[in-house]
Parts: C-alpha cells; structure tokens; sequence
C-alpha cells in the first residue's frame, strides 16, 4: 500500500461511504481492523501501475486522477474519481496488480480497506461476499461502459 | 410548422456580412453576423438554427449561438469539419455569406419554466444551448435548480470559455465541465458527462433535461436521466442530420416520422428513442 500523508484507524459503518450503504453492520466490524483512513497529499500516488493491489479505497474527500503513462507520449488522465465513488478492484484478479496509475488532483481522503482482509471475508462470509460483488459489478461495468464510448473519440469532429 | 410554398421569400438565403470573428478553439470560430445594409435580424428561438451559404462552396445548417438585438447581429459557432464548414471558419470580418432562416423547434423555455434544469451539452453541443441558457439566466427565478454538464474531448476543446468562467462563479447554477482526456496541467474532471449525472443536484419528478452533442451520448444522457428517476417525456435532445431545405420538403434529414429540420431540431425523447436504436435511419 502507497504512503500516505497520515492514516488512522477507520471505524467501518454503512454511513462511511456510499458503496458500504447496503451492507450489514456486522460484516463491516469485521472489516473494521483491516481498514484504515488515509489522507494523500496533493501529487502524491495512491497507487502505481504495477505494483501489489493491496487495497479498495472508497473516497471521501479530493479528487483522483486515473492515469495511463507511456514511454512515447505524457502522461494521460483517463478518469478522475471524486467523494462517494471507489477506486481499485485489481485486487480481486489473480495477478493482485495495478494497471494504472492514481494521483491525487488535491488533498484526498479516503477509507482503505486491505484486500488480503476483504478476499478473506469474501470467502469467509459468501453471502456478504456476493453482495459486495454485486455492488462493485455495476460501477465496473459502468465504467466499462463509459470507456467504450471515450474509446468512440465523439467529440472529434 | 407549416411548409413553406415554393415561392416562399423565407428559403431564399439573405447577404450578411461578418462583423467580427473569435476563435474559439484551434478548429472552430464563432461569427458575428449582421444584415448587409443594417437593420434588425428576425426574433428567434433558441435551438434554433439558420442555413449559412459561403458563395460557391455550399451551405450547412448552423444552430444560433447567440444574439445581439440591440446591434441586430447572429453569432454562429462554426468548426471545420468539411468543405462548407472550412470555407466558414476562414470568412473575415467583412465577408459576405448568404444566410436563410431561422428554422426549426428550440427548446422547450415555457414548459420548463417552475422545473429544475439539467442540461447537458457534448462538444459542440454547447452552442446551440447557449442562447437558452442565456435566456434562463435572465430569466433566473422563473426556474428551479439548474445544474449543467458540459464535456469536450480536451480541455483545448472547450468552447466560450470566458463566459463559462462567468458561469461558474454564480450561485444560482452549477455549471461541470469534463473532458474524455487531459493531461496534467488539467484540474477538472475526466470522463464523460453522464458520469457527473448521478451526484446532480434536482427533483426528478420536476426537472427537465435538455441535451445536445453526439447522438451516443444523448442516448446515454437520456438513460442515466431516467435511471434517476425522469420521466423520459420531459427529457428533449437536438438532433443533427443532413439538412438541405431546412424547410421540410427534401426529406434528408428525416429521422424515422420525423423531420428533423422543421420538427426539430430539439425533440422530446419518446418520439427519437425507437429510432435512436435502428441502424441507418
């Protein structure tokens, strides 16, 4: 997991963040000692292309910029992500890689959940892990939705 | 709209001359364009759109970007996307072009008036909601909420940037803008525009929305509206064909029933969504 400016213990609860909304208490205490609230800096990395998809951040605060680095051109922002939306889900594949790169725009805070906690309550407690599923598979598809019409380039004339 | 006869003086393009030209962006300008020998231009609805004839290379439907009847001018945001629209975007001030109109249904302003308003504009979809915006503005309390998405494929993209700073700054609109890409010097969103669509701020059961831009993200504007809870009747997009009388009677631009010259431009969504899924209409 990226540094941080600061971090402190998050006590996880369906008021903490949209995406948590449906969940039951329970399941979320379970979470509670494998989450944390990270605040980043302006510029400073959240995560990198590359390196271990070691968490699920649901933002609170800021904003974040996905971006694509290639050696020929300069670095691309494809998507930014604001308070109320979620970032990463890498950790679920495999491979536990990340694809791209997030930089927060401005100070940003976020809940970060540690995904080797998550995939074990996901095994652990199938049916909160299948509600979890289905709510991170519509804002996945969404946003693979969006990124075929972005890939449709509609605004050149 | 009735059809106008054949004889009919309203076809028959009028000398205008360029008064003044802002670029806009590296391939689009907006003209200012006042009668050949003075005089007041035609009242006109916003949505609308004339029919612009640069002398011997053809003529496009352009919307009506603004107006200044005080100065009895049109404002016509152009970009060069074709032989007529090229020929448009070099004309300098003191040009001469033929211009016909206005044609067309604008938006929606008397039905809308005591509703919230989200507007949602892509690309070159802004100007033609401009005046309309403009009107609200002056208009402001006679409008609830009004909240509005404008996205672009680069922040170099973005049209009327001085006056969308102006926007901006008011309290009584929120004005998004999103581009598909940016690089870092960039701090706003990214993204589509539908994206900012679920966070916006109105009453959906009393909101209209308006949209204008490429039909793929019309449709997808239409859908997230109605996700949240719009009814698809108070949603109205402008549709943009291949319009050659701008009157009615050619048919090249017609959409499914629809003439999208003289029926349209601006159209409310139940009579475009089965056809906005045929192919080749």
């Amino acid at each position: 997991m990226s540094a941080a400016r600061s971090s402190r213990p998050h006590a996880l609860a369906p008021s903490s963040h949209p995406f948590l909304r449906d969940f039951d208490p329970p399941f979320l205490h379970g979470l509670a000692p494998a989450s944390q609230e990270r605040t980043f800096a302006a510029d400073e990395y959240l995560l990198r292309d590359g390196g271990e998809a070691d968490g699920f951040y649901l933002l609170l605060h800021g904003k974040v910029a996905l971006e694509i680095a290639t050696p020929e051109r300069p670095r691309l922002t494809i998507q930014t992500l604001g308070p109320g939306e979620v970032l990463g889900w890498s950790w679920l594949l495999p491979s536990h890689r990340w694809h791209l790169d997030a930089r927060a725009v401005k100070e940003t805070r976020a809940i970060v959940l540690e995904a080797a906690a998550l995939r074990h309550a996901i095994d652990a407690h199938p049916r909160d892990g299948v509600r979890f599923l289905t709510a991170l598979l519509p804002i996945i598809g969404q946003r693979l939705a969006n990124t075929r019409i972005q890939l449709l380039d509609i605004h050149r004339g | 709209m009735a059809i106008p006869s054949r004889d009919d003086v309203s076809i028959v393009p009028r000398p205008f001359v360029v008064r003044d030209r802002v670029v806009e962006t590296g391939d689009t300008v907006s003209l200012d364009l006042v009668p050949v020998g003075g005089g007041p231009v035609p009242e006109f609805a916003p949505g609308q759109f004339n029919m612009l004839s640069p002398f011997g290379a053809g003529e496009v439907a352009i919307s009506i970007s603004g107006s200044d009847e005080e100065r009895g001018s049109w404002t016509h945001t152009v970009r060069s996307a074709g032989k007529v629209t090229d020929r448009l975007t070099r004309l300098p001030p003191g040009a001469t072009l033929g211009v016909r109109g206005p044609y067309g249904v604008g938006w929606p302003l008397a039905s809308a008036r005591d509703h919230d308003l989200l507007i949602v504009a892509g690309g070159l979809g802004l100007p033609p909601l401009r005046p309309a915006i403009r009107r609200i503005l002056a208009h402001r309390t006679e409008y609830g909420r009004v909240e509005i998405v404008y996205g672009a494929r680069t922040p170099s993209d973005l049209v009327f940037s001085s006056e969308i700073q102006r926007w901006r700054l008011r309290d009584d609109l929120r004005f998004q803008t999103t581009v598909d890409a940016a690089g870092r010097d960039w701090y706003g969103d990214v993204g589509l525009v539908t994206a900012r669509i679920p966070d916006a701020r109105f009453d959906p059961a009393r909101t209209q929305v308006w949209a204008c831009g490429p039909e793929i993200m019309m449709k997808a504007v239409a859908q997230a509206a109605i996700a949240r809870g719009v009814p698809p009747a108070a949603i109205y997009l402008s549709m943009e064909r291949n319009m050659k009388c701008a009157v009615g009677w050619c048919g090249h631009c017609q959409f499914g029933p629809e003439f999208v010259c003289r029926d349209g431009p601006v159209l409310p969504y139940p009579a475009l969504a089965p056809w906005l899924a045929v192919r080749e209409v």
